[in-house]
Formats: C-alpha cells, structure tokens, sequence
C-alpha cells in the first residue's frame, strides 16, 4: 500500500461482504418458496424476500465499486485521496441509508412503507429493483455525488492514468443514469422505456467501464506487465463493450411497445455484446503468461482469470443464448431470464468485487505477498466451491426454463397455464435449492479464510524480512506488493 | 496485439465509437418517442388508469408478477390477464378482479401464495382499468399464447 488514504476502503468492503451473506440468506428463503409456496408465509412474502435479495446485491456491489475506487484511485494517482474524512462519513450514511431501508422492506408492509416515505410527492417506488423509497433514491444520488466528488479531486490533482480515466467515466455514467429512475410517468411504456435507462445502460453499460478499471488495475498489480500493453486491451475491451451495448439496449425494447426496427438493431447488437467479454479472457490469460514476477497473492491472480471467464459465461455466452428475437419471443420473462441472470452479476460483478478484496484487502491488512498459504488454500476452495455451484444454479434455472417454454410457451393450443408450468418444475427447483447451499457452503468457507492463518502470517513475514533484507531488495517495504508499479 | 495497433488508436476507438453509438442511441430514441403514441395508445391513459398505475406500484406487484415479460417470475404475467379472463367484456373483468382480489390468500396449502392487499373497491377498478390498458399496448404480439 502505497498511501495511509487508500485504507478506508476496507470498511466498504467487509459491508460488502455482510450484505453479500444477507443476499445469500435470502435467496436461500426464495428457492426453497419457488419448490414450497407459501413458505415464511405471510411474515416474508416472496416479493419481499426478492426484494431484500436483488437490492443487497446492488447496495453491496456499489460498496464493492467505491471500496474499489478508494484503494485504487489513490495509487493510481499517485497521491493521498483528497478527502479520507469525506468517504468515512459517506460509509456511515450509505450503510445507515441501506440498513433503514432493508429494514423497512422487512417490518413493514410495502404499501405503508410507501405512504410513510410519501411516495405520491414523487412516486417512484414498485418498479423492479428501484423499489427503494424516493427519499432513499435521494439519498444515493448525494453519495454518489460524494464519491465522486472525492474521487474527482484525487484524479484531477495526481496522475490521469488510462486505468484512472476509465474508472471516473464509469463512475460519473453510473450516477447521470440514475437519475432516470426518478422519472415515472403515467405511461407503463415510457416508464418502461427509460427504466431500462438505469438498468441496462448500468449493466451492460457503464459497470462495463469499472469491471475494466478494476481488473486491469488488479492484472497490473499481480503480473508486473507493462501498463501500456495493458492499457491498450482496456481501451479495446470497454469500447466494444460500448459499441455494442448501448444500441444492444434494444434487446430489452422487443416486447414493451417500441416499434419493430428495434427487433432488428436489438438482435443484431447485442449478439456482439459477448465479444468483448471474449476480449476480457484472452487479456486475462495473455497478460498473467506473460506475468514479470510470480505475486505471492496467487489466489488474486485466480480471482481475476475466473471472473474473465464467469463474465464471459453469464453476460456472454447466456446473455446470447435468448437475445436473438425470435429466440426470446419464447424466452423472454422465463427462467432462462432468471438463469442468466444469476451467472452474469455473479461472474461479473461479484467477482470483480471479491477480486479486488482479494488483492487489497491482504495488503491493508498488513501482508503485502497476500494471505498465508493457508488462508489462500481456503479462499482457493471457496473460490471453485462458489464458481462451480453458481454454474450448477444456472444450468438447473436453464433447464427449467427451457422445459417452461416448451410447456407454457410453444404449445399453440393446449399449452398449460403459468401455475401448472411451475408445479412442474418443482423437481429442477429442488436441484437449485441444493446448489444454493452448495454456493452458501462456499460462502462460509471465504469468510472464514480471512481468519485462518493468522499466527503463520506473522512468521511468514519476519522470514520473508529478513529474506528481502539480505537481498537487499525492497528495504523499506519488506516485500513487493506491486503497488510501485 | 500488433506494434501496428498503437495505443492511441485504441483510446480514439473508445472515445469516438463510445460518443458515435450514445448519439445514435439518443437519436433512435427521438425517432421512437414520436412513433410511440400510436403504439401505446396514450389517449386512453385516464386517472383511472394512472391510479391503477400507482396501485401496481405501491404494493410492488411487480415483486412477484410479471408485465410484459418484466419482473418477477414466480407469478403469472399480467400485461394479457385481460385478455386471459376478460372476455372482452371490460365489465366482467372487473368484476372478476373484485372478487379474486378479495378471496386472496388462498387457502391451498403449500400454493404460492398473494397476501391480501386491503385494496378498496375503488383501487381494484383503477387496477382493472390500469392492466385493460396495458394489454392494448402494441408489443410486436407478445405473449405467444394466452397463457403469458
């Protein structure tokens, strides 16, 4: 660690990984409802728990992404962040702000949740993943603002690196297009349409910037490549992201009221959108071959290789199998819906964000050649553990899917109705509840490799001191840890 | 990647194809926003319908349900329920919707179960009146059959 600043993105990354635990909790509770239906009923109805589940995800991938920037950005600026104060409080109102809201999903019914926050000022609650009460809504724009705020700053008076550049343009794009969700008409469509604003041009828009930043950062760090060749992949990665993401949009335009050419620039775009994703693997496995010194955080190093590849998978690969038209005129709000889901924000997004930790979190905490052996070992374990039972939670929500469409769907006369379609699938449902423990297994066990080791740690380092010592090498710091690169 | 391939251009590709597709995007936009009145059939929004509109949101309907195809997927699409149980009898249908609302929670055990709202008379005919215009909506055909 090259700066005392670059240490406050540790809090925003053990909440990450608190509500990350929350999130998995309640999938857990919605699997099992999709196979039981009225399980925790009335006490936690299924859109609740849906909501607690797809909100904590969001809520702990921005604090993923700001603890991120925090650690990053000074470094990469080459200067102390520009106010260490400001992203201290900026923690404790975004996590009050969320907790008071998960809260409110859980102890109050919906509806007097939205007259208690005076929804009908400014409606902008009960639309799918903005359910968040206007006054939480405002209160994400002043952090983000905050945030940005302080990153800015650090960027504008250190080095403007391309790593550095393309974080901010993602940031600032993250925030501008949230501002969409405060706009609902009365008009299904045009809310519909601009909706996707928010959703689409942050998934596959401008989080596509800060998965880039992060990861190149990360490659830098673990590899010892030269940032130029780095630099140049990135540019390269994130504008094909751009080029075929933005009118890509128009997969999502097929079925809520815009008119047909958008079948047309929809299929077509978003069928490229899994080529920068290919990009990403090729950069990921070129540039660890080809690394300059062997970090002894290798764990990171497989952090950043497998979300490459996760990201691939679930954006790329399942993002294209239901993106052509007349392909998704079956799928389209079916469990295939569900199942890519699922792979593409924990391939790409969850994993970025344990990415990182797994790379920054060892060196704010003292261990600038990653976590003894180990700890790494576990976090290793945990690594597949999670990786393989999320591929196993999308191949059974794929099939599921598919024999949905077939039942429900194809039949053009005879087809079941949506209930009887589902009490069908109950046997596949049942295959993704016990993946879903699989995966929390997983969880439990990368929690708990940051507190195994911890005696070895110490002992590992005065060796590797006095090692380094005798070498002659890297005195002052000990070890290298990559960050003077 | 080749010594041909310079940095730069890579940061001109970004910047310009990034800018290039925004203001496409931004342009195919205009070109829907005008086109879309006579798709969405905004004439027919009335206060009913908005209402219905806020009544769909308030109790996050979309938490379980799907419209158009978005949202959840642990209860039946909605955007064609009208055209499901309706009929064509706009009158019949919310008929229907008062007293299905009103049964709800089911009494199966083990079925996925709709908490009961409290809605008032009033709110459930905004809510029929808000789904009898979404399913006129022009959506390209979508749901392939009436079962959504």
């Amino acid at each position: 660690m090259k700066f005392e600043s670059q240490r406050v993105a540790k809090p925003y990354f053990i909440f990450a990984l608190m509500l990350f635990v929350g999130q998995i909790l309640f999938g857990l509770i919605l699997g099992l409802q999709y196979i039981v239906g009225d399980f925790l009923f009335p006490y936690i109805p299924f859109n609740v728990a849906r909501m607690v589940h797809t909100n904590l995800l969001i809520v702990w991938l921005l604090f993923g992404f700001m603890g991120a920037s925090y650690y990053l950005v000074p470094e990469e600026s080459d200067t102390e962040l520009h106010s260490p104060w400001l992203a201290k409080a900026t923690f404790w109102v975004f996590a009050a702000a969320g907790v008071a809201t998960i809260l409110g999903y859980l102890l109050v019914p919906y509806g007097e949740l939205a007259e208690l926050t005076m929804n009908h000022l400014l409606p902008t609650m009960g639309r799918e993943f903005l359910e968040q009460p206007t006054i939480t809504k405002i209160g994400i724009v002043i952090v983000c603002l905050a945030f940005i705020y302080n990153i800015g700053m650090t960027v504008l008076k250190g080095r403007k690196t391309v790593i550095n550049m393309v974080l901010i343009t993602g940031l600032v794009g993250l925030a501008v297009f949230f501002l969409f969700s405060f706009y609902n008409p009365a008009n299904l469509v045009l809310d519909k349409f601009f909706w996707w604003w928010v959703v689409h041009l942050w998934v596959e828009g401008v989080w596509e910037l800060i998965l880039g930043a992060i990861l190149a950062f990360v490659l830098i760090k673990v590899t010892g490549v030269d940032r130029e060749v780095i630099e140049k992949w990135l540019y390269v990665i994130i504008a094909l992201a751009l080029i075929s993401g933005l009118i890509g949009m128009g997969h999502h335009y097929f079925w809520i009221g815009p008119g047909p050419y958008w079948l047309w620039l929809g299929s077509i775009f978003s069928a490229l959108e899994p080529v920068p994703f290919f990009m990403m693997v090729l950069f990921a496995f070129r540039v660890v071959s080809q690394r300059r010194h062997q970090h002894g955080n290798r764990v990171a190093t497989l952090w950043a290789l497998g979300t490459a590849v996760m990201a691939f998978l679930g954006a790329g690969v399942w993002g294209f199998i239901h993106t052509l038209a007349p392909v998704n005129y079956y799928t389209h709000g079916s469990q295939i819906t569900a199942a890519h889901g699922h792979l593409a924000f924990f391939g790409a997004y969850a994993m970025i964000v344990m990415c990182i930790i797994s790379y920054a979190m060892p060196i704010m905490r003292g261990r600038p050649q990653g976590n003894p052996a180990v700890a790494q070992k576990l976090e290793t374990f945990a690594f597949w553990t999670m990786c393989i039972s999320m591929l196993g939670i999308t191949l059974a929500l794929t099939v599921a899917g598919a024999w949905q469409v077939a039942l429900q769907r194809l039949p053009e006369s005879g087809a079941l109705s949506f209930m009887n379609t589902q009490a069908k699938l109950i046997p596949v449902f049942w295959v993704r509840e016990a993946f879903g423990l699989v995966f929390a297994t997983g969880l439990v066990a990368y929690l708990a490799s940051f507190f195994v080791g911890q005696k070895a740690a110490v002992n590992t380092y005065v060796v590797e001191t006095h090692a380094t010592e005798a070498a002659g090498e890297f005195k002052a710091q000990g070890a290298c840890c990559g960050s003077c690169k | 990647m080749s010594e041909i391939f310079t940095k730069g251009m890579a940061r001109n590709i970004y910047y310009g194809g990034g800018f290039f597709f925004l203001l496409l995007l931004v342009g195919l936009t205009l070109d829907t926003l005008r086109e879309l009145p006579q798709r969405d059939h905004r004439e027919n929004i009335t206060e009913s319908v908005a209402r219905g509109k806020a009544v769909w949101e308030e109790n996050n309907c979309i938490g379980c349900h799907s419209l158009m195809g978005e949202g959840a997927y642990f209860a039946p699409e909605l955007a064609n329920v009208y055209d499901r149980y309706g009929n064509g009898n706009e009158a019949a249908f919310a008929q229907f919707m008062q007293s299905w609302m009103a049964m709800q929670p089911l009494p199966t055990e083990g079925r996925r179960k709709m908490p009961q709202f409290h809605l008032s008379k009033e709110q459930v005919d905004d809510l029929s009146a808000f789904l009898i215009w979404t399913s006129r909506i022009n959506d390209n055909d979508w749901p392939p059959n009436r079962e959504g």
